[in-house]
């Protein structure tokens, strides 16, 4: 879309730049997008004033607002809203640095032009400031979902460790809901870790999973059924009083060994492996539960 | 044609899987260990699978029917060292095995073989 009066509205821009990126700031101001304490007065003057300046020269040089002339413009806007979404702004926020400056610019028209001339610039402004709007939407939710991508790489790589609890007996405590992308970490890193220390039975700890539905339940048999391919028993932990009555009501059937609490199915794993756990002579029981 | 050998050991039969299976090999495999098995009155079966990288449907189910043969002629089959990529893929192929034993390495693969022979014998492991 080319404008007619590009290089005009270019040169009245320029003309009038101060006047209109006070009133900008102005308006800015009044909707609130200092209120936060996010963003100081100065630093949005220092971007209202860099930003004026580049739509001028675009501007001037050609109205297309896809064309080649608009790209520093562009760039700087692209810049804007991946800093706003990094520092926590709101879209609201964000879109409101592009399409207040409607406002400012529309008084600025009125006042030195009249009639159709006048109607067809307003649109011309209108259109460009809603494609630019639109444009820092766009660059603002695409890095939003950057950092939602990067998180889950980060809770996948987290949430899996392997640990050794004794010679031959692994645990693996899962947090977190367990989706099949997850799943497939975690069986992986398990049976890599049976094979490393050449452990004879694992214990997988589900205290920290929130859910168990059918397909979670069967991520869970598979890796079970893998380990028993290996050579290892695993022993199902931790499944919550709640998450059993659903499973039941479900339908779901574990049939593996499962134990209430990490330290049951520690210890028959202890047992397994032809090991118990006694009081060091002369201590005093600590309590009546049997170890 | 290529053969697997078949080892014998006491009461044992011990099978070292070291090259990649093909179908044929396959077949010939599960053809002589039958016959061994009769022969020697194995009452043991090991096969060491720790360097096969690549399986199939069709060799995780010619494990599965050895197993079934061997019980059949009484003598327990153990399959030790399965690699952990191969144990996921015989378990996303829906083939889990329920009939056949297995171990980490061979040293506790003959011991579960050793404590069928003599029941009184203690490994060292218990109720495995």
């Amino acid at each position: 879309m080319a404008m007619e009066g590009a290089a005009d509205l270019g040169e009245l821009l320029q003309a009038n730049q101060e006047k209109v990126a006070a009133e900008w700031l102005a308006g800015l101001r009044d909707a609130g997008i200092l209120r936060t304490g996010r963003l100081r007065e100065a630093e949005l003057s220092v971007q209202c004033g860099s930003f004026l300046s580049l739509l001028g020269k675009a501007l001037t040089q050609g109205g297309d607002p896809t064309g080649a002339a608009f790209r520093p413009v562009r760039e700087m806007l692209s810049e804007l809203s991946r800093s706003r979404a990094s520092q926590g702004f709101t879209p609201r926020e964000t879109a409101l640095f592009i399409f207040s400056l409607k406002s400012p610019l529309n008084t600025l028209l009125r006042q030195t032009m009249s009639g159709d001339p006048l109607a067809e610039a307003l649109w011309d402004v209108n259109r460009m400031l809603d494609d630019l709007g639109l444009e820092t939407m766009e660059i603002y939710q695409r890095s939003r979902e950057e950092v939602i991508v990067r998180q889950q790489q980060e809770i996948a790589e987290l949430s899996t460790p392997v640990v050794e609890l004794w010679q031959g007996i692994l645990a693996l405590p899962l947090i977190g809901t367990l989706d099949s992308q997850r799943t497939q970490v975690v069986m992986e890193n398990l049976l890599q870790s049976i094979v490393d220390r050449s452990a004879e039975i694992a214990i997988i700890d589900i205290t920290g999973v929130p859910t168990v539905d059918t397909l979670t339940a069967q991520h869970l048999l598979k890796t079970v059924s893998a380990a028993r391919l290996m050579g290892a028993d695993c022993i199902i932990s931790g499944i919550r009083p709640q998450i059993a009555q659903t499973m039941v009501h479900l339908g779901v059937e574990l049939n593996v060994v499962s134990k209430a609490s990490l330290a049951d199915a520690f210890a028959l794993a202890l047992r397994r492996v032809g090991r118990s756990v006694t009081l060091a002579r002369g201590t005093p029981a600590p309590s009546d539960r049997p170890v | 044609m290529d053969r697997i050998p078949i080892l014998k050991l006491g009461e044992a039969l011990l099978v070292t899987i070291q090259v990649d299976m093909h179908d044929q090999l396959a077949t010939a495999l599960e053809e002589d260990l039958t016959n061994r098995i009769v022969e020697v009155g194995a009452k043991g079966v090991l096969i060491d699978i720790s360097s096969l990288e690549i399986v199939d449907s069709f060799i995780g189910r010619m494990l599965d029917s050895i197993a079934a043969v061997s019980r059949m002629l009484d003598a327990e089959t153990v399959v030790v060292g399965m690699r952990p990529a191969v144990a996921i893929t015989l378990v996303e192929l829906g083939l889990s095995m329920p009939g056949v034993k297995t171990a980490l390495d061979v040293d506790r693969g003959m011991a579960i073989i050793r404590r069928r022979i003599e029941p009184g014998a203690q490994a060292g492991l218990s109720d495995y």
